[in-house]
């Protein structure tokens, strides 16, 4: 893992763009961090808020059902009639949008009032108001199944792009920024390598440069000099100029 | 087992008792016995009705009818396919022929509203059922006069308040009052005016009987007995029932009886499958809450 590193020439420009990705994926990594944590908190902000809702679905619906059965208590078996008369539909939802950090989470919303059910006789001679008191009861459960709806749909939505932006986070932070960095420390050293070489070319060529000017004055001595210099790396031998007195304890 | 079994094995058991009466019995009394199916009757020709406006099959329809109010041609009625064949069908074939021809065209079966049919034909058929009762004489006469006037009274009441806040006009809501009860005309004029609770109360207040039964009711809970531990009106208006039926079984050589027995068992089902409802909502507080006959 540590060796791998992207295939560049080590070279100066190379080197440059690298460091500018390197900057980039920072920048991103942070981006996407912050998204993660953003979306995290949308995230469990609608798990509570599910929570609440099934536990209120469950009371409505309950509610709901016992509000049928004093209907059938009271005016009898209605469900033919209701389900003739239904002639279009009482309760539409309409879908809308909402933007969470880039993330569009779809809302479902009770859209246009539309009463006048068509079965508001019903029970006319007995029952009528319970009819209509279990009709405004469903209306309510209908409207909590909605929400629970939309929170259950922004529940599976949110939970794919969390993974999503984890992954492209984790990837980012242990896949691609050390890849980058392993790329510049290669750069780094090849660059510095060649500083040296390039060092050396050049300390040697003028070393010839002075061995043949002393060639031409005829200076045997300091041609000597400049060889030794030479073979003995650029400075003088130190140790063999100063000779310090024994050091005695 | 769910409630519905339980209320569909019930009526099968009151319906057996009940043919068993109608095959052992001669006239006048098969008669009084005709009489009382053709309530039931108009419902099953209001489905079939509603069936056919729809253009649905009816044959289907036919295991939803209610098995009292099940006649021989009924079934004649399932092969019209127009409003209009069915309107003849049933001008022809139905016992209910008579309440028809009173009160519906073919057009009104087209236009009106299922269930403004469905409250004139029962119309019709309360003021007919009065008239013969008060051909068989007292003591029947009496007996019966007491429990549909009731009848009449409540629906009248009853119409009056599921009718705030629809398209029903007034002059509509009083067509649908039956000619008939302790309210009739007087008060049924008044109550054709109405326009909200209050004063469905004021005008009740003027009777006695109707006053005891609204003290202490909350008109504005329109919750059934069910809803909360105050008795809504239709809880007063079923517990009165059963004591006019209750009191009819005090006299004797009539055939109100009949009538009142057969109330009671319904409201005798109602009330098993109200507690059977209620044990399986688990909504055990709630299970006192139904029409006690004794």
């Amino acid at each position: 893992m540590a060796a791998v590193r992207d295939n560049v020439f080590p070279t100066r420009m190379n080197l440059t763009v690298t460091k500018m990705r390197l900057k980039g994926a920072q920048t991103g990594h942070s981006l996407l961090k912050r998204k993660s944590e953003a979306l995290t908190t949308r995230f469990r902000a609608i798990v509570r808020k599910i929570e609440e809702a099934k536990l209120k679905m469950g009371k409505v619906l309950q509610t709901a059902s016992f509000s049928l059965a004093e209907v059938a208590y009271i005016a009898g078996d209605i469900s033919y009639q209701v389900r003739e008369s239904a002639k279009r539909a009482s309760f539409t939802v309409a879908a809308k949008q909402e933007n969470v950090s880039g993330v569009f989470l779809p809302a479902f919303e009770r859209a246009g009032d539309a009463q006048g059910s068509g079965f508001e006789l019903t029970g006319l001679g007995r029952g009528g108001q319970q009819i209509q008191k279990a009709r405004a009861v469903y209306v309510k459960a209908v409207e909590t199944l909605v929400e629970l709806a939309s929170l259950q749909t922004a529940f599976v939505i949110l939970d794919e792009v969390i993974k999503l932006t984890n992954r492209r986070v984790n990837a980012i932070e242990y896949v691609i920024i050390p890849r980058i960095e392993n790329t510049i420390a290669y750069i780094n050293s090849e660059l510095d390598e060649q500083d040296r070489e390039e060092f050396y070319r050049l300390k040697m060529i003028q070393s010839k440069k002075k061995a043949r000017a002393a060639d031409a004055t005829g200076d045997r001595a300091e041609l000597q000099a400049i060889q030794d210099g030479e073979l003995h790396g650029a400075g003088r031998n130190l140790l063999a100029e100063q000779v310090d007195d024994d050091i005695i304890f | 087992m769910s409630t519905s079994t339980l209320s569909a094995r019930c009526t099968d058991a009151l319906v057996q008792e009940f043919q068993f009466l109608q095959q052992n019995s001669a006239e006048p009394i098969s008669k009084f016995l005709d009489y009382i199916t053709y309530g039931y009757m108009i419902d099953n020709v209001i489905l079939l009705i509603t069936g056919t406006l729809h253009e649905r099959d009816t044959h289907d329809l036919l295991d939803k009818c209610h098995p009292l109010g099940f006649f021989d041609t009924m079934p004649a009625l399932c092969v019209a396919t127009t409003v209009q064949e069915l309107y003849n069908t049933v001008m022809v074939d139905s016992p209910l022929a008579g309440y028809f021809r009173e009160c519906l065209s073919a057009e009104d079966l087209n236009e009106l509203n299922i269930e403004i049919i469905r409250n004139t034909l029962y119309k019709a058929y309360l003021e007919d059922f009065n008239r013969y009762c008060e051909t068989l004489g007292d003591p029947t006469a009496s007996v019966m006069g007491e429990v549909l006037k009731f009848e009449a009274d409540r629906r009248t009441v009853n119409i009056t308040i599921n009718s705030f806040g629809t398209e029903l006009s007034k002059e509509e809501r009083a067509k649908l009052y039956p000619r008939l009860g302790n309210m009739y005309p007087e008060a049924q004029t008044k109550l054709a005016r109405v326009d909200d609770m209050d004063q469905v109360k004021a005008v009740l207040e003027q009777y006695s009987e109707y006053r005891m039964m609204l003290a202490g009711v909350n008109l504005n809970a329109s919750s059934g007995g069910a809803g909360g531990n105050d008795l809504s009106l239709e809880d007063r208006f079923f517990a009165r029932e059963v004591q006019l039926n209750k009191e009819s079984f005090e006299q004797q050589f009539h055939y109100g009886v009949f009538y009142s027995w057969l109330r009671l068992k319904e409201q005798e089902i109602r009330n098993i499958v109200w507690i059977a409802e209620c044990i399986s909502q688990q909504q055990k507080d709630k299970v006192g809450n139904y029409t006690a006959i004794y």
